[in-house]
């Protein structure tokens, strides 16, 4: 197991090394002019204040010594500061985080409560009518991308019925609607996933011969199929954690949610480069950590990965 | 997975599929392998609505302009918002633009881009894929590892990050999608050309003494084709959904193009007072991403159908 660990960590650190060289050459052949947007219109400008912006953000050195800088930087959290409000990045993102933390809990546990809960009713009662309805609504899900499913939710619930605000608040009904929007699509995935693997495990010898040693079908489930056809289910719900995580560009949009991910839709439109770097490199990151937690637990759990 | 990471997985089971495996199959003794894969997918009912959607759509996106009521950019100041009527079916938008006509205009922008970026992913992902398949060792390290580089970031952010830098156009939207598509490509190719490779066929042919080159024609291509076709099919749904997904954020094609995401976004400030202005364009999304995704499912129980 230490020697996989090691493996997938240099992995890691190979990944996160090459995203960050990939973002940083895409800013870099930028065709914008972000001394611009501090320094005002073109007439107006002063060159002395130009270099004294240039020297300021770091802009002035060569492009090797760009990402060196922005690399030893960032590895310890400083991510510089912003183009307009001239604050710390670290600083103006810390609350946003958490905002967009806050709404992938609530969504990750939307996800997993429902999604397992109607993927296991569905495979334990098989053709059943509710069985039919899971299927036929996962197969539908696929259809409906995030910005139709929130406008929906919102159309019905925020204006017809007004059980909750249009826009995100800070308090807990703000959150139900964006989180919803969230959870739907991935309730449906993994509701078809966990029917899937447990109709696969139910088939398996060692149910049956759990059943067939005569052990109480509570016991069975439990012990044995649920254990067994968690495994790709949990993977799938890590991964999707850590998409949340980095931030949901359009639900955030369409509620105006004070998360990353409309912090950096905001970034892109104002060129606010030093927010655009943190916000992806960030989401980025808690992928790819998220990704290996996901792939340690998996390996943890199945020593056939580790080996092989 | 949040709002539109990476498609769903290929080989999950697929529950639709579930009752055209019950029907009876009464294969005749000869038939060639591609009767017989038309024999099972016209068997999918799902499977054939999704490819008369997808054959109505090509016939919209290519003469959608002789049949469209009127010209897309016509503005009527006259006559804005108007809800749907005799003569604006679906209504006209803020600058009296007719609805219908631009979301006829709009299937040929969203067919000309989804398709485009699923052909570019598929280029470089076949490719490089092929590559890290055939050439073990170094290449395929290299290659894998360039792959995972891109899959860190998600579709979205990294899209947006590249529109950063080209502009809003449609070649920029094709690129920024292609670019982030193409690595879940090469790891499906790789990945079966390694298990194909394995076969007992492949074996067995070469016990016979066939020539390397037939065998990589006759049987390793096209068997490790298959997952990457499935794949492509599936995936020009959500490519459709990430164009207008790119657009609803400001970062996608120029707002002047008459586009479903454009108008999406245009509408979403009508939410509760002039539905039809999104309620249209989202059907409209719907039901292509559902045609394609049908397709996508028929195409794998009919070319697979171990896999069902």
């Amino acid at each position: 197991m230490g020697r996989y660990v090691a493996r997938r960590l240099g992995q890691m650190v190979i990944v996160l090394i090459g995203a960050t060289m990939v973002l940083f050459a895409c800013l870099f052949v930028l065709p914008g002019d972000p001394v611009g947007s501090i320094a005002g219109s073109d007439k107006a400008r002063d060159p002395a204040v130009v270099a004294e912006l240039k020297a300021r953000y770091g802009l002035d050195k060569s492009l090797p010594e760009q990402y060196v800088n922005y690399v030893s930087k960032v590895a310890t959290g400083d991510l510089g500061e912003d183009f307009i409000q001239r604050r710390e990045v670290s600083e103006i993102l810390g609350p946003k985080l958490a905002n967009t933390a806050k709404l992938a809990l609530l969504a990750i546990t939307l996800v997993t409560v429902f999604g397992m809960g109607v993927g296991i009713i569905a495979a334990l009662y098989r053709y059943s009518i509710l069985d039919m309805a899971t299927t036929f609504f996962t197969t539908m899900a696929v259809g409906f991308p995030t910005f139709v499913i929130g406008m929906l939710l919102m159309k019905w619930f925020a204006v017809e019925l007004q059980w909750f605000p249009q826009l995100g608040g800070d308090k807990l009904e703000g959150m139900v609607l964006p989180a919803v929007t969230l959870a739907i699509t991935d309730i449906a995935f993994v509701a078809r996933l966990t029917r899937g693997t447990m109709l696969e495990v139910l088939r398996a010898d060692y149910v049956k011969t759990a059943v067939a040693k005569g052990l109480p079908r509570r016991r069975v489930l439990f012990k044995h199929v649920l254990r067994n056809s968690s495994i790709p289910v949990v993977t799938y719900l890590g991964i999707s954690f850590g998409a949340l995580l980095g931030g949901a560009l359009i639900t955030e949009a369409i509620f105006n949610w004070d998360g990353v991910g409309l912090a950096l839709v905001q970034a892109i439109q104002q060129q606010n480069n030093p927010i655009v770097i943190g916000v992806v490199t960030y989401s980025v990151a808690i992928f790819v950590v998220l990704s290996l937690i996901v792939d340690l637990l998996y390996a943890a759990l199945d020593p056939r990965i580790r080996l092989s | 997975m949040s709002e539109l990471v990476k498609s769903p997985a290929i080989g999950d089971e697929s529950p639709v599929s579930a009752t055209a495996a019950a029907a009876p199959e009464a294969t005749p003794k000869q038939l060639t392998q591609w009767a017989e894969i038309r024999h099972r997918f016209v068997q999918n009912k799902l499977a054939v609505v999704g490819l008369v959607i997808i054959c109505l759509l090509f016939l919209t996106a290519i003469f959608g302009n002789m049949f469209a009521p009127f010209d897309p950019g016509a503005q009527d100041l006259e006559n804005t918002l108007a809800s749907p009527n005799g003569t604006h079916w679906m209504g006209t938008d803020a600058l009296g633009r007719d609805m219908f006509s631009r979301l006829i205009a709009g299937t040929r922008v969203a067919m000309f881009v989804g398709l485009a970026s699923i052909f570019f992913a598929v280029l470089i992902g076949v490719a490089l894929g092929a590559i890290a398949g055939y050439f073990a060792g170094f290449a395929d390290t290299l290659v894998m590892r360039i792959a995972d580089v891109f899959l860190a970031f998600p579709l979205m952010i990294g899209a947006v990050v590249i529109i950063l830098v080209t502009g809003r156009g449609i070649t920029p939207v094709i690129i920024s999608l292609a670019v982030f598509s193409w690595a879940t490509v090469s790891r499906l190719l790789r990945s079966s050309i390694l298990s194909v490779r394995e076969m007992d066929y492949v074996h067995a042919a070469k016990a016979l003494g066939a020539s390397g080159w037939r065998i990589v024609r006759t049987h390793i291509l096209p068997n490790s084709l298959t997952p990457v076709l499935v794949y492509a099919t599936f995936n020009v749904g959500t490519t459709i959904i990430g164009v207008a997904a790119l657009s609803f954020l400001g970062a996608g094609v120029p707002v002047d193009v008459p586009e479903w995401g454009n108008m999406l976004a245009a509408g979403q400030a009508f939410i509760g007072v002039h539905d039809y202005l999104w309620l249209y364009p989202s059907l409209f999304v719907v039901v292509t991403v559902l045609g394609f995704a049908f397709v996508g499912d028929g195409l794998r129980d009919a070319l697979d159908p171990k896999l069902r």
